[in-house]
């Protein structure tokens, strides 16, 4: 399919002659790493002896309108043009100063990467980029990883021509990552390991960026028996065997980045079966100090349980709440699927007030706890920042972590929460 | 101070260097300016002065050996990732697009990250490259700010490195603003290294020239608190990054308070599939502050000393609010200060030479501050009476007396720490940790009172006496070693001693060799404490192996072994006296924890109800003591208003309010006879508004829609 379409792409922009029109915008999508980008860049590079006038740019790079237009008239007409942008640009700037160039003898072609973007940007851009052809004979051409549909303006503007990338199948990827075979080895002994490689991914990955990385990671593992020469080359079994336990092991680290390339490479070498490194994940051991631990716990408390709960929680007579009325059959279990609601600040002091042992001064270092529990992302701030009097908060740590830091503290989180009752 | 804007505002008046200079003389004007006369607190400054320096000083070197291995490993890290991307390897080159990122982890202690920060990027800059910014995240709100953070960063300290015109450096200005993408950087740096590959190899290896390419430094990003990036703003970045990367050698290091796994919280996969992330872990922050106890508490070297209770607010702070080693030192700092400035016997806070010279140097006024001291005045009642006299009347002999004390107070404090050590080291590895895991809480312990009076250091001593020989010899070698690093009299003493009893313990062994004793075999049951008992249990244990001890006959080894802890135990009843019992320690002893807690644990809400209730407190004006409960009718009307207020219950009627109010204040200006006393003209009205809106903003009353005319009150107690 990539090569289909690659030189069906190709054939048509040679067939342009310098003075045709190519279609105005082009919109291309398909999954990541589905050739997109390269198609067209290879192309232009490929015909090269066409000497096709183009600008590339990504827009995840083009933080401000001013940037892309400074990129495209850089690309096109040199630094000189791109300094007589004003400060703050608009669309009527780029297109003046545009319009004062020398027209186009042949198409340009400006490619944005990453388009979907553009829908956060100014309402007027994108619907004026599409018809840009009306200004100059100028093509632009979109890539995005999602559908046209999802870009198209509530004001309605003209349509781009669409082309679909899609997905490799695994034969392509295949043929794909074979080309880039070691040098020191037979490129079919190369096939061969990407085969084996794609029999265990294909399931969970086909991304091809991320296969080529997994496919370079462990290809040297794969290698050992025959540096050692204990294998040959064509005693693919034997190769096998060697190599399937070992990518079964990398897809669990990582190839989900909880071990980096490099220390897996360490890993390689140290010849470590026991995995003794670490995932990234597997740290989630946070110390904390001692009023920080309560007050989280507080949060956590404040979060998952409804207010009108606290009496018979905190209070120690509480008088009597009648069983039926405190447990709500809608409300119970079902705090902790819907996750952490606000409570005031109030709220969460009185609840650490309760919970903590022994008197605690309202010392300006707890509330500046609070806040540094923000900065930590344990606890998230839903209003606004400027409301200074009884700001609102979420706890935005999970039941595990609470319990674990409730354990330090012997504090016994389960008795206090509704939802367990 | 003025502005020329038009509008109302708060404005930011940054003070000029000139005031500052001011300012530094004044600090040392406040120590002369007291009581105690110039020179004296001259001298007082100074000696602070210089402590503090001390301080300061050692606890950079200290900060650097900790941090050493962490960052070494660090730069090591970046190193290889410099050069392992221009290998020609084929699966380095099979990976080069991804951006090696260092997570480091440092703990929740968010205010001791600046030092090593910026002791981590001196030394990059050093040794590694010099490309090297740091990112806050209150800096960066968007990924347009971000990026010109880094491109700021990097351009101007390369500017600022090389020297350059002016005029270039505009140029670069107006460049930057134009366009802050990295673009630019890259162009930018591809011209840096080409100069400066064209620079280096005259001067410094010709040979290597070849090399020169492959040496590109690398751009290091460090992003000081992972955790308060905006996530969106990150994931741009890292995005853009990585399109340059084969370009522009780029680098990230991520600082990370909480646990690596908010890296998987804030990159989703597409993102962090473009990073190389290794993780450091730095040394905890418990770990860091044992280790700052022991430099500048646990010494003698250190002539400042801490009582019990500041010791223990300040490692309390620690424990209980930030964790922050940094906020321990400026404890430190302030109660080094607080004794300085308070005390002016503290001249003799210093090394023992000078606190001689000091000592003779004394005036009249301070010698009878001696005089006046409680740990003085006892020496003086255990003296003679001929000498008590004149102890209390001849200056010169008191002064004598004085280097006399001084001197056995550092005696004192010479065989305190070691004895201490010891003792440690001995009881740490008992079960149960009976004297306390740290050292510091024995201190504490020693601090607070006789220690060999207390329950834990008998039962202490009693599981001492049941050690194994392996682990008691073991300990008692390190005490050893403790003892042999002392230069002291006693300490020699005592170190002789127990490399005595080590080479008996050494000659049993031999002994035994020869012929295994059969009571060694039947007593060893019961040595095999459980390490996990009840305190019950074990007392009861105890006491069963007492009985059969008394019944049986010991064994040689156990009679070194008693004899050994006996030896301890002289040790720790000669040495280890609370600083209390020593004449003269208010010299050394900062014991104000009231002062300490007021400074760096402040209760906001307890000053403003004191400012409430006791305007006199920090007005200082004798004129509105009142006794208690009442309130002077010429205090403020805010005070007299709260005070009102306190007598209501949850709703207050406003108009009652403004009666009382108005009653309780004409009582000052009028004598009650007139007609006018207790009415309500149109001034009290307008003050009496005005305190009420001050209390709402205070947070003790909010205008209600319950009842007409009426606030709600926000505290509870009153009536």
């Amino acid at each position: 399919m990539y090569y289909v379409l690659f030189t069906y792409w190709c054939n048509y922009l040679i067939s342009l002659t310098p003075h045709q029109y190519c279609y105005p915008s082009i919109f291309i999508y398909g999954h990541r790493a589905s050739g997109k980008s390269h198609v067209i860049n290879f192309s232009f590079l490929h015909l090269l002896f066409l000497q096709l006038p183009h600008a590339t740019l990504s827009c995840v790079e083009c933080v401000s309108v001013a940037l892309l237009f400074e990129q495209v008239l850089r690309s096109f007409f040199g630094c000189d043009v791109a300094s007589l942008l004003p400060r703050s640009p608009s669309l009527t700037d780029f297109v003046r100063i545009y319009r004062q160039q020398s027209p186009a003898r042949q198409t340009r072609y400006i490619v944005m990467e990453k388009a979907e973007l553009l829908r956060d940007a100014d309402a007027n851009l994108l619907p004026a980029l599409l018809r840009l052809q009306e200004l100059d004979n100028v093509t632009v051409i979109l890539l995005s990883e999602i559908v046209w549909d999802t870009f198209r303006p509530n004001t309605g503007c003209f349509e781009p021509l669409l082309l679909h990338f899609p997905d490799y199948s695994k034969v392509e990827l295949q043929q794909i990552l074979s080309q880039d075979r070691h040098p020191s080895y037979s490129a079919e002994l190369y096939s061969f390991y990407v085969s084996i490689l794609l029999g265990v991914f294909y399931s969970v990955c086909r991304d091809l960026r991320e296969l080529r990385h997994l496919a370079a990671l462990n290809f040297s593992k794969f290698c050992e028996p025959l540096a050692e020469g204990k294998v040959k080359e064509t005693d693919t079994h034997k190769l096998w065997k060697n190599i399937e336990p070992h990518l079964k092991k990398a897809m669990q680290t990582v190839y989900l980045r909880e071990v980096s390339s490099l220390q897996w490479e360490q890993m390689q070498q140290m010849e470590e079966e026991t995995g003794a490194l670490k995932g990234l994940s597997a740290h989630t051991h946070v110390e904390l100090p001692f009023y920080s631990k309560f007050l989280l716990i507080a949060a956590y408390l404040a979060s998952y349980n409804p207010a009108r709960t606290d009496k018979r929680f905190f209070l120690k007579h509480h008088g009597k709440i009648k069983k039926t009325n405190f447990l709500k059959k809608n409300e119970k279990t079902t705090n902790h699927l819907l996750g952490p609601k606000p409570f005031p600040l109030d709220r969460l002091l009185a609840i650490f007030y309760s919970v903590v042992d022994g008197r605690v001064a309202p010392t300006a270092s707890i509330f500046s706890q609070i806040s540094s529990l923000v900065t930590l992302q344990l606890l998230a701030q839903v209003s606004h920042d400027d409301q200074l009097d009884s700001p609102k908060y979420k706890c935005a740590v999970s039941l595990e972590f609470i319990c674990n830091i409730s354990r330090t503290v012997n504090f016994d989180i389960m008795k206090y929460l509704y939802d367990f009752l | 101070m003025s502005t020329s804007s038009v509008s109302k505002g708060c404005f930011v008046f940054k003070p000029s260097p000139k005031k500052r200079k001011k300012q530094d003389v004044s600090q040392e004007s406040y120590f002369i300016h007291d009581c105690a006369g110039p020179e004296s607190g001259q001298r007082r400054f100074k000696l602070c002065q210089d402590l503090w320096k001390q301080i300061e000083t050692e606890t950079e070197v200290l900060q650097d050996e900790l941090h050493r291995k962490i960052l070494d490993s660090l730069l090591e890290f970046s190193r290889k990732c410099s050069s392992s991307r221009c290998h020609g390897d084929w699966a380095s080159q099979m990976r080069a697009s991804e951006i090696p990122t260092a997570a480091l982890m440092l703990g929740v202690n968010v205010p001791d990250h600046d030092l090593t920060f910026s002791s981590l990027s001196d030394l990059l800059r050093q040794s590694v490259t010099p490309y090297v910014v740091s990112l806050q995240a209150k800096e960066c709100g968007a990924l347009k700010h971000l990026l010109k953070r880094v491109l700021e960063g990097l351009m101007d300290t390369v500017v600022a490195v090389d020297d350059e015109d002016e005029a270039d450096q505009a140029a670069c200005h107006v460049q930057k603003s134009v366009h802050c993408s990295l673009t630019t950087l890259c162009d930018w740096y591809i011209i840096k290294t080409k100069k400066s590959s064209n620079d280096t190899p005259g001067k410094k290896r010709p040979s290597t020239v070849t090399d020169e390419p492959e040496q590109l430094p690398p751009v290091v990003v460090i992003f000081k608190d992972l955790e308060a990036f905006n996530p969106k703003v990150l994931q741009d970045f890292i995005l853009i990054c990585s399109r340059y990367v084969h370009r522009l050698p780029l680098m990230f290091i991520f600082g990370i308070a909480t646990s690596p796994s908010t890296i998987q919280h804030m990159l989703p996969h597409s993102v962090s599939s473009l990073l190389c992330i290794q993780l450091f872990q730095s040394l905890s922050c418990t770990e860091h502050l044992a280790t700052v106890i022991d430099k500048f508490i646990l010494t003698h070297q250190f002539p400042f000393k801490l009582t019990e209770k500041v010791l223990s607010v300040l490692v309390s702070i620690f424990f209980f609010h930030d964790f922050s080693v940094r906020n321990f030192m400026k404890g430190l700092q302030l109660a080094l200060l607080e004794h300085f400035y308070a005390q002016p016997l503290s001249v003799l806070c210093c090394r023992k030479k000078a606190a001689l010279r000091h000592a003779t140097q004394l005036d009249h006024g301070d010698l009878e501050r001696i005089r006046q001291l409680p740990s003085f005045k006892r020496y003086v009642e255990g003296q003679e009476a001929e000498e008590q006299v004149t102890l209390m009347t001849d200056d010169s002999h008191l002064k004598e007396v004085c280097q006399k004390l001084i001197k056995t107070l550092h005696k004192y404090h010479k065989n305190y720490y070691p004895t201490l050590r010891c003792l440690h080291t001995l009881t740490s590895t008992l079960p149960r940790h009976l004297l306390g895991k740290q050292i510091r809480e024995l201190h504490e312990a020693c601090l607070r009172k006789n220690v060999w009076e207390q329950e834990n250091y008998q039962s202490a001593m009693k599981l001492l006496k049941m050690q194994a020989k392996d682990e008691l010899v073991v300990s008692l070698r390190r005490c050893a070693e403790i003892l042999r690093s002392v230069k002291s009299k006693t300490m020699k003493n005592a170190c002789e001693q127990l490399e005595e009893l080590l080479c008996r313990f050494q000659q049993l062994d031999a002994a035994v060799d020869v012929a295994p004793s059969e009571d060694e075999c039947v007593l060893s049951p019961p040595k095999n404490l459980p390490k996990k008992t009840d305190l019950f249990q074990l007392q009861k244990t105890l006491l069963e192996m007492n009985e059969s001890r008394r019944s049986k006959k010991l064994s040689p080894f156990e009679i070194l072994r008693n004899e050994t802890v006996e030896f301890v135990d002289g040790l720790v009843r000669s040495h280890l006296w609370p600083p209390e019992s020593q004449p003269l320690h208010e010299v050394c002893y900062y014991s104000s924890v009231a002062t300490v807690k007021h400074h760096l644990n402040a209760s906001p809400r307890t000053s403003i109800q004191v400012a409430l209730s006791n305007p006199d407190h920090y007005l200082e004006n004798d004129s509105l003591k009142t006794e208690d409960g009442t309130l002077s009718s010429a205090a403020p009307d805010i005070c007299i208003a709260y005070k009102l207020h306190l007598e209501c219950g949850r709703l207050i009627n406003l108009y009652d309010w403004l009666e009382a109010y108005a009653t309780v204040v004409s009582a000052a200006e009028v004598d009650p006879d007139q007609d006018a006393f207790g009415k309500v003209d149109e001034v009290k009205h307008a003050r009496f508004i005005r305190a009420v809106s001050e209390l709402e903003f205070l947070g003790f009353v909010k205008s209600t829609k319950q009842k007409t005319d009426h606030v709600a009150r926000l505290t509870w107690g009153g009536c």
